[in-house]
């Protein structure tokens, strides 16, 4: 039997009800997607979701290990410090990860400065992921999205049914009754689910807290070097970000709500060194944790839009 | 966002899923908007966004229509209704609270179902200016069934009716009469205004004669814990997690009940006993669980247990059947067919089922049992079912999770349908299989041949009898035994009873196969010759033969062709609306998608077509 924690350093903590109650519902998802499907996957975006749903799923297969692999998909344009997070767990844990980068999109130029976020996000991240589900055959995806973070994501299914192009079409879903999920799919048909659907930004935050799930340094407050763009402020990560005339990088103490490719994703000025001060951070915001993506605000549905493309 | 921090190790926060329901334009979407904007948990960037879409498509005269927060999808905010089946979150210091905001027409009835399942407790929404609706018991009706035993009568656009105390207490007194068979343990009746917020965070100043809490106030502390703890045990084996091979453990959701480290367990249908020896979590192994909790269990003894089976406490077991009544909510536009297969998933386990009568349908609006054949779309049904294998259950009425299921079709896999389990019926339990001492292989040995049935599909006029006859005449010189079975005959003895109606010509498909079924255990090859018009039915009969001992033969005549030879003048007939339900007509054909023989017949002669098919029995090896 093989354990990947030592388990007399894990301490009986007592979750709130509710928390325990996701917890639990994201379990019976995770074995129900395993006892079902034959070849699994998760996908990893490293950000706060996917190492909440890791170490849901850690627990779920307890004492066994993670029965199946991590897909990374990498449009090489995410923050170094992800990528070293990244490479930190998966070590850490023991686990087995792909990682996966659109080769043809990358030989072709695309990238978030050069061809816009829309191009970027639907060539680098839509396109590599469906690469990545027909290269390995993977028949179900575990995806870390959330019902609150947006209006269409409101009204997936847990288990998301897709055709053989990966394409989800709104009005035609499953119904889902009880805890009695329809699992059953053709050849070349598959199934995305979302074991966090009912959980909230803020439900992840005290989970991690309480759970002590190590997250990317990047949502800690730190002086990094930012520029101001759209009313936003955006890391120079490295030296592939163009400056325009005028744009000044300068210091400041920011932290990010969510992570993606760098150039799109908005940092916010923040004093939040520790999990206490996220949470309590988060109390006081007057913004959504969106707000800080660019890729999202073209328009109001785009995300559904994107969705019906075979976006996570 | 909430305004209170939950410590590290206080268990006290708890989770409550309700659903909104009630007529459309009562103003369900409104008040969840109303909740969340009051909780706080809209933000700043959101309400921009509401600003721009209300003056857009707000339907509240340039105020900020709070429904369009919910209303997520682009069609619902172009025709301003809810389509689908949202679910919303907000919290307070005492609860957190998962809101189903469900569709309102009749048409989205399964929406509604669907919404409901999840749910603990019913927000019912009426206006003030309109009373009981139709649909207020059309919703009250669902809630019931699925199992809701709390209601809140939200009395709303109270504001619109001058805060009349007696107009509210009108409603509320017809409600109660007409709840009072619905089986509600409790309704608590509030008068709110949604849009202005009256009783719904803040308690109104202008309903002072008004002393109950505010909606909030209400869904903060109702108890509805539902007993499940207080159930008795039942586990729904999930997964066999055996990561080596010493260990077994059998993970799982405690269904309802608690175990602890000791007790014994009953594996339901096999009546194998053992003990629980560890309860196992990643947090470290636990003295007992309880209903809700995700664990993994091991046992004192080796037993047969898999994926599918019920662990339950040997002091009270459940019913065992294959047989048994319920309520089913029919959710696809392809009725339900009584006689078809399909499977039903009931907790972990898949199993064929059967509906095997429809006793009546129920008229959502007055309650009346109707006499029906199918049920359509939002039809809601009490029901016969039989299954493949016995299954292990309760009433739906004492326990939600082992006692519901849904029913998923064969071919496309949609879910169809949704039951509720009522009793078990005893008809099958003592009918056991007789074992036979000669066995199919035996009796076919004898006659030097691989006994199969030969099923011939296509329309009336196709050419199917013509080339079966053929077939079977060459055979039977070859010395092989043979019997051949045909649509028009076997109507005029066996299935006489029957007519040329979707469910009927499901009917005859089944009891034709079972036939077949029974002469290929006698080791015959069995010829048939029906239009069976359906993939559902000759699939089930392909089904009850082992592989290989199914061909199906598709005889391929486009209708015009049919129409033109018609050997029995019936295309004249239905062309003159003589006949209805006529294949290829009025009533679909749905064409083979592999068959194993596929037979064109423009341009080619029966005997041709029939030396074709015995040279691919030949093949298939069923004829030497």
């Amino acid at each position: 039997m093989d354990t990947s924690v030592p388990q007399n350093e894990i301490s009986q903590r007592l979750l709130p009800k509710h928390l325990k109650s996701l917890e639990a519902e994201s379990i019976e998802i995770m074995r129900e997607v395993f006892a079902e499907f034959k070849a699994p996957v998760m996908l990893y975006s490293i950000g706060k979701d996917s190492a909440v749903m890791l170490h849901l799923a850690i627990k779920a297969f307890h004492p066994a290990r993670l029965p199946f692999p991590l897909l990374h998909v990498d449009t090489t344009w995410k923050f170094r410090e992800m990528i070293a997070f990244r490479d930190e767990t998966v070590g850490r844990l023991g686990i087995n990860l792909i990682v996966h980068v659109n080769e043809d999109g990358l030989a072709r130029g695309i990238g978030p400065i050069a061809s816009g976020s829309s191009v970027h996000t639907q060539i680098m991240k839509t396109e590599a992921l469906k690469q990545a589900l027909d290269l390995h055959g993977f028949d179900a995806a575990f995806g870390g999205a959330r019902r609150d973070e947006e209006k269409s994501r409101a009204k997936e299914r847990i288990f998301s049914f897709r055709s053989q192009g990966h394409a989800w079409d709104p009005r035609n879903q499953r119904p889902e009754l009880w805890n009695l999920f329809n699992t059953r799919i053709r050849p070349g048909e598959t199934i995305r689910v979302f074991p966090l659907s009912n959980w909230t930004e803020l439900d992840i935050w005290h989970y991690i807290t309480l759970e002590d799930i190590p997250v990317v340094p990047l949502y800690f407050a730190k002086r990094r070097p930012v520029v101001r763009r759209d009313g936003a402020w955006i890391m120079v990560d490295d030296d592939r970000l163009p400056l325009a005339p005028g744009e000044q990088v300068e210091m400041r103490r920011v932290r990010f709500r969510t992570l993606g490719c760098y150039p799109l994703t908005g940092a916010i000025e923040s004093d939040a060194i520790t999990l206490e001060d996220i949470v309590s951070e988060m109390r006081s915001t007057r913004l959504s944790e969106r707000q800080g993506r660019l890729i999202d605000s073209d328009e109001t549905a785009s995300m559904e839009k994107k969705k019906r493309e075979g976006y996570f | 966002m909430d305004g209170v921090d939950v410590p590290a190790g206080q268990a006290g926060k708890e989770l409550l899923r309700f659903l909104t329901c009630g007529s459309v334009d009562d103003g369900k979407s409104t008040l969840i908007g109303r909740l969340l904007h009051d909780s706080k948990q809209i933000f700043q960037d959101q309400l921009s966004a509401l600003a721009r879409d209300s003056a857009r498509y707000g339907t509240t005269g340039g105020h900020v229509d709070l429904a369009l927060l919910v209303d997520g999808l682009e069609a619902e905010r172009e025709q301003g209704i809810t389509i689908d089946v949202a679910y919303r979150f907000f919290s307070t210091s005492k609860r957190s609270f998962i809101v189903a905001d469900t569709p309102g027409h009749e048409q989205y009835t399964r929406n509604m179902a669907t919404g409901a399942s999840k749910a603990d407790l019913a927000v019912l929404l009426i206006d003030a200016r309109k009373g009981v609706l139709v649909q207020t018991r059309r919703h009250s009706l669902i809630c019931s069934l699925l199992g809701l035993r709390h209601v809140v009568l939200a009395v709303n656009k109270i504001d619109l009716v001058s805060y009349d105390s007696d107009i509210f207490e009108r409603i509320v007194s017809q409600y109660r009469a007409f709840a009072s068979e619905l089986g509600f343990s409790s309704i608590a009746a509030i008068p709110i205004s949604a849009r202005n917020g009256d009783n719904v965070m803040r308690r109104s100043d202008q309903t002072s004669w008004y002393r109950g809490p505010t909606l909030l106030d209400y869904l903060e502390t109702v108890d509805v814990t539902q007993e499940m703890t207080g159930k008795p045990f039942r586990f729904p084996v999930q997964w066999v997690n055996r990561p080596g091979p010493d260990f077994r453990g059998y993970a799982g959701t405690v269904a309802s009940g608690t175990i602890g480290v000791g007790d014994p367990i009953t594996a339901a249908g096999s009546g194998q006993t053992s003990r629980v020896k560890e309860l196992i979590t990643y947090d470290g192994p636990q003295s007992s669980a309880q209903a809700g909790d995700a664990i993994t269990l091991t046992l004192t003894s080796e037993i047969d247990i898999s994926r599918g089976d019920l662990l339950v406490s040997p002091a009270s077991d459940t019913e065992i059947s294959d047989q048994f009544a319920a309520h089913i909510i029919w959710m696809s536009d392809q009725a339900l067919m009584p006689g078809r297969s399909y499977l039903a998933r009931i907790g972990t386990r898949t199993t064929p089922i059967t509906v095997t009568g429809i006793k009546y349908r129920i008229d959502v609006n007055t309650r009346e049992h109707l006499a029906t054949h199918t049920l359509g779309l939002n039809d809601i049904g009490f029901c016969n079912l039989s299954t493949g294998t016995p299954v292990a259950f309760d009433p739906y009425e004492q326990n939600r999770k082992t006692g519901s299921f849904i029913m998923i079709d064969r071919l496309t896999n949609h879910t169809l349908g949704a039951g509720m389990i009522a009793f078990g019926l005893r008809r099958g339990t003592n009918i056991h299989w007789q074992a036979t001492l000669i066995g199919k292989a035996e009796r076919a040995a004898h006659k030097h041949q691989r006994p199969a049935i030969i099923w011939l599909t296509g329309l009336s006029g196709a050419g199917k009898s013509t080339i079966a006859n053929m077939v079977e005449r060459q055979l039977h010189a070859a010395g092989h035994h043979t019997m051949m079975l045909d649509g028009d005959n076997v109507r005029h003895g066996l299935n006489r009873d029957l007519g040329f109606t979707e469910p009927d010509r499901v009917e005859n498909i089944r009891r034709a196969g079972e036939v077949a079924k029974l002469m290929v255990d006698a080791g015959l090859i069995v010829l048939c010759s029906f239009i069976s018009p359906y993939r559902a039915e000759r699939e089930a009969v392909r089904r009850l033969v082992a592989d290989g001992e199914f061909v199906e033969v598709f005889v391929d005549t486009p209708i015009d062709e049919c129409a033109k030879r018609d050997p029995k003048g019936l295309y004249a007939k239905a062309k003159a609306g003589e006949i209805k339900n006529f294949t290829g007509f009025d009533a679909p054909y749905e064409a083979p998608e592999n068959p194993e023989i596929h037979l064109q017949t423009i341009g080619q002669q029966p005997e041709q077509l029939a030396q074709r098919l015995v040279r691919t029995l030949t093949e298939l090896g069923i004829v030497g």
